[in-house]
């Protein structure tokens, strides 16, 4: 696969499809992948990397490098291109400008779940089959792929690319049985109060960061309000706990029915705060009053909060009265 | 020095407890550590270090300065100051208790200095632990951090069996005293030291070439070309500043309820768009001038006002948290040493 999206990667450039390419840069180690723009047949043979730790989604610099001159190729896996779809449906990405080479993919890998089973001070690894093999200061270790998945590819969604001009690998298909909104069901079987004591838990570890924010392909505001001193609520740090649930309830609602559960959002929290549970919890509520809808599936449908129909229901009607869509 | 059974650290960190808050570095149940207050039943984390540094406890992220009350035409204004209660925090690896030092050249010995963050270092008591298992994002050595030899009041070291504890300060010496421990014999850590620097010596980045980063080439370091392609994937998030053990900047900010006012301060990144900004707006305009100004402040403007200290201390947490895994590392490396 890498050998095959490098040679892909030197092939636009040097026949003049695109005149740069946005992949991913190899790290001092194996699992810290940048990602990064290359121009010239050296620059991808030396430092263009393709492995289980390219888990950053490259959709979002996409509206900044579409803006520039010239055609820029781009490789996405299937979470990505769902990302990818969404902001050319709201008109962030110049279609035209972005070549769009489709990945097959069989799940991500993180070195923070490595770390969590206690596998430490690794300084190289390798794919092997199924397994990772590992090279640490305390010796060797193998984990299997399946053991060191990002919590996203654990519960994928889809294999499927939704976007692309080629592929590279075979495209999957969507995954209903994926499983995504098992903990979201447990939350909803809670009483309110434990509900609560759930979110505060969590919400009290965030540092305001940003990171979430600021890899969200779905928050892609030229200025949030948070950081517009103008807007009154600019926050750095949260003052209360009131603002520190602020931040995330008004997140979670600015991007619902366009967030994909890419789940960008958690991988990167530094806090390891599971937001994709808040994201899913939208989700599913959507799925439920307005019908299945998955943001970036498609160029034609309206996001469901962005649209309005005559036969909308009341949420707060629904919800309040006890009954059911 | 002292020793205490492993079996009994608990009962040790039960006494000090009763005398003032202890923090000690536990799980949080999220697959991280952090510092939290001891209470029976808690126990040490496995982990290297914690997620977020040792700074927050005496440089916390949001703290209250003062409030103002309005009633008619009065305004009462309240003074909140709460960092007077004297705490110990146990379990502070090399690097973190470092960092203190290059807080205290910014916040104790530059005049003014910060009443706050100085009542809580004169109230803290800090007892280091060897880091016995060093992971491969430290790389505190190549600021000259011993990890098999922290600072501190107390410094300690973990073994199988027992934990030893020498006193390095008054303060220490008189916590240790006050604990009634078992005397040890001196060379009881070396042992575990010579392994620790075993380790240590095999560091991936442990002697990080800094050549080129000083007072000298300033102007050369700034004007370098190459920061446009190292910030080029910086998602402008603050991550590497807030985990940062060094980083000191803040911002004064006021919230206003209705009834009244309060007045805090919290942490600021130069991550941040609105980062220091002035009425003529701002002169860090994109992420390359935000990027640039954190590694610049760490490596170069930090050790050019600071008689050459650097302003990391290689805890590798941004290593570990970066988004999009650049880091101080990968500019050292692209703009130092022999590349510089
Ligand atoms: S990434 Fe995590 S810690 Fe940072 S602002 Fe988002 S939720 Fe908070
Ligand atoms: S909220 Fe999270 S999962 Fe949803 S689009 Fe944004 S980063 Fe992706
Ligand atoms: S260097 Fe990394 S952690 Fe720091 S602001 Fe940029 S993306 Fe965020
Ligand atoms: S710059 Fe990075 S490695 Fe250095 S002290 Fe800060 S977080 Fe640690
Ligand atoms: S950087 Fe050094 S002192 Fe800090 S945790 Fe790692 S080994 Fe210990």
């Amino acid at each position: 696969m890498r050998e095959m999206i490098k040679a892909k990667a030197i092939e636009l450039l040097e026949n003049g499809t695109v005149n740069r390419v946005l992949g991913w840069k190899a790290g001092e180690f194996f699992y810290d992948l940048t990602p990064g723009i290359f121009t010239s047949r050296e620059e991808i043979e030396e430092t263009f990397e393709y492995s289980v730790f390219s888990a950053a989604n490259l959709s979002k610099y996409l509206i900044a490098e579409s803006r520039k001159e010239g055609k820029i190729a781009v490789f996405l896996k299937p979470c990505d291109s769902y990302s990818f779809q969404q902001l050319l449906k709201e008109h962030r990405i110049w279609r035209d400008r972005v070549y769009v080479v489709g990945i097959a993919c069989d799940g991500m890998c993180s070195m923070d779940v490595i770390r969590d089973k206690g596998i430490t001070g690794v300084t190289a690894v390798e794919e092997d089959g199924e397994n990772l093999k590992l090279t640490t200061l305390y010796g060797d270790k193998t984990i299997a792929k399946a053991d060191a998945l990002l919590e996203r590819c654990v519960h994928c969604k889809s294999r499927k690319v939704v976007v692309f001009d080629e592929m590279i690998g075979e495209n999957g298909e969507e995954i209903p049985d994926s499983h995504r909104f098992d903990m979201v069901e447990k939350l909803e079987a809670m009483t309110p109060e434990e509900r609560f004591a759930f979110w505060r838990g969590e919400l009290s570890r965030c540092i305001r960061c940003n990171a979430c924010r600021n890899v969200c392909p779905a928050c892609s505001c030229e200025k949030c309000v948070f950081d517009n001193d103008k807007s009154g609520i600019a926050q750095k740090a949260a003052a209360s706990d009131f603002e520190e649930n602020n931040f995330h309830i008004i997140r979670a609602f600015h991007v619902a029915s366009r967030c994909t559960d890419c789940g960008e959002c958690s991988r990167v929290c530094p806090q390891n705060i599971p937001l994709h549970l808040l994201n899913r919890k939208f989700i599913r509520d959507i799925n439920e009053l307005y019908g299945e809808y998955q943001a970036g599936s498609d160029m034609d449908t309206k996001p469901p909060l962005m649209n309005f129909t005559t036969d909308d229901c009341e949420p707060s009607v629904v919800y309040e009265r006890g009954g059911k869509v | 020095m002292k020793k205490v059974f492993a079996a009994d650290i608990y009962k040790v960190f039960a006494k000090v407890s009763q005398k003032s808050k202890l923090y000690i570095p536990a799980d949080d149940g999220v697959s991280q550590a952090r510092f939290l207050p001891y209470m029976e039943g808690m126990t040490l984390t496995e982990k290297l270090n914690t997620g977020r540094s040792a700074k927050d406890l005496f440089f916390p992220q949001v703290e209250n300065l003062l409030k103002f009350k309005v009633s008619g035409k009065q305004i009462e204004i309240v003074d909140q100051r709460d960092e007077v209660e004297s705490f110990v925090i146990f379990g502070v690896r090399a690097c973190d208790c470092r960092s203190f030092d290059i807080l205290d050249n910014v916040f104790l010995y530059d005049e003014p200095a910060d009443t706050f963050y100085k009542t809580r270092r004169a109230n803290g008591l800090v007892i280091t632990l060897a880091c016995n298992a060093p992971e491969e994002t430290c790389f505190c050595t190549a600021f000259g951090i011993d990890p098999a030899d922290p600072a501190g009041d107390i410094t300690a070291w973990k073994m199988a069996d027992a934990f030893y504890f020498r006193g390095n300060t008054d303060k220490g010496n008189a916590l240790l005293a006050e604990l009634e421990l078992v005397e040890a014999d001196e060379e009881a850590a070396h042992q575990q030291q010579e392994a620790i620097r075993a380790i240590a010596e095999k560091l991936p980045f442990g002697k990080l070439d800094l050549t080129g980063f000083d007072k000298e080439h300033l102007m050369e370091k700034f004007k370098d070309p190459r920061w446009a392609e190292l910030s080029e994937s910086c998602l402008g998030c603050g991550t590497c500043t807030f985990v940062c053990p060094t980083c000191q900047c803040y911002d004064i900010r006021e919230f206003n309820n209705g009834k009244e006012i309060q007045r805090f301060r919290c942490w600021d990144s130069c991550m941040y768009s609105d980062f220091t900004m002035m009425a003529h707006g701002t002169n860090r305009p994109t992420q390359k001038e935000r990027f640039r100004q954190r590694f610049m402040h760490k490596l170069v403007y930090y050790p050019s006002n600071y008689g050459g200290v650097y302003g990391c201390v290689g805890c590798g947490r941004c290593l570990q948290k970066c988004p999009v895994h650049t880091n101080i590392v990968k500019v050292a490396k692209t703009l130092g040493g022999e590349n510089k």
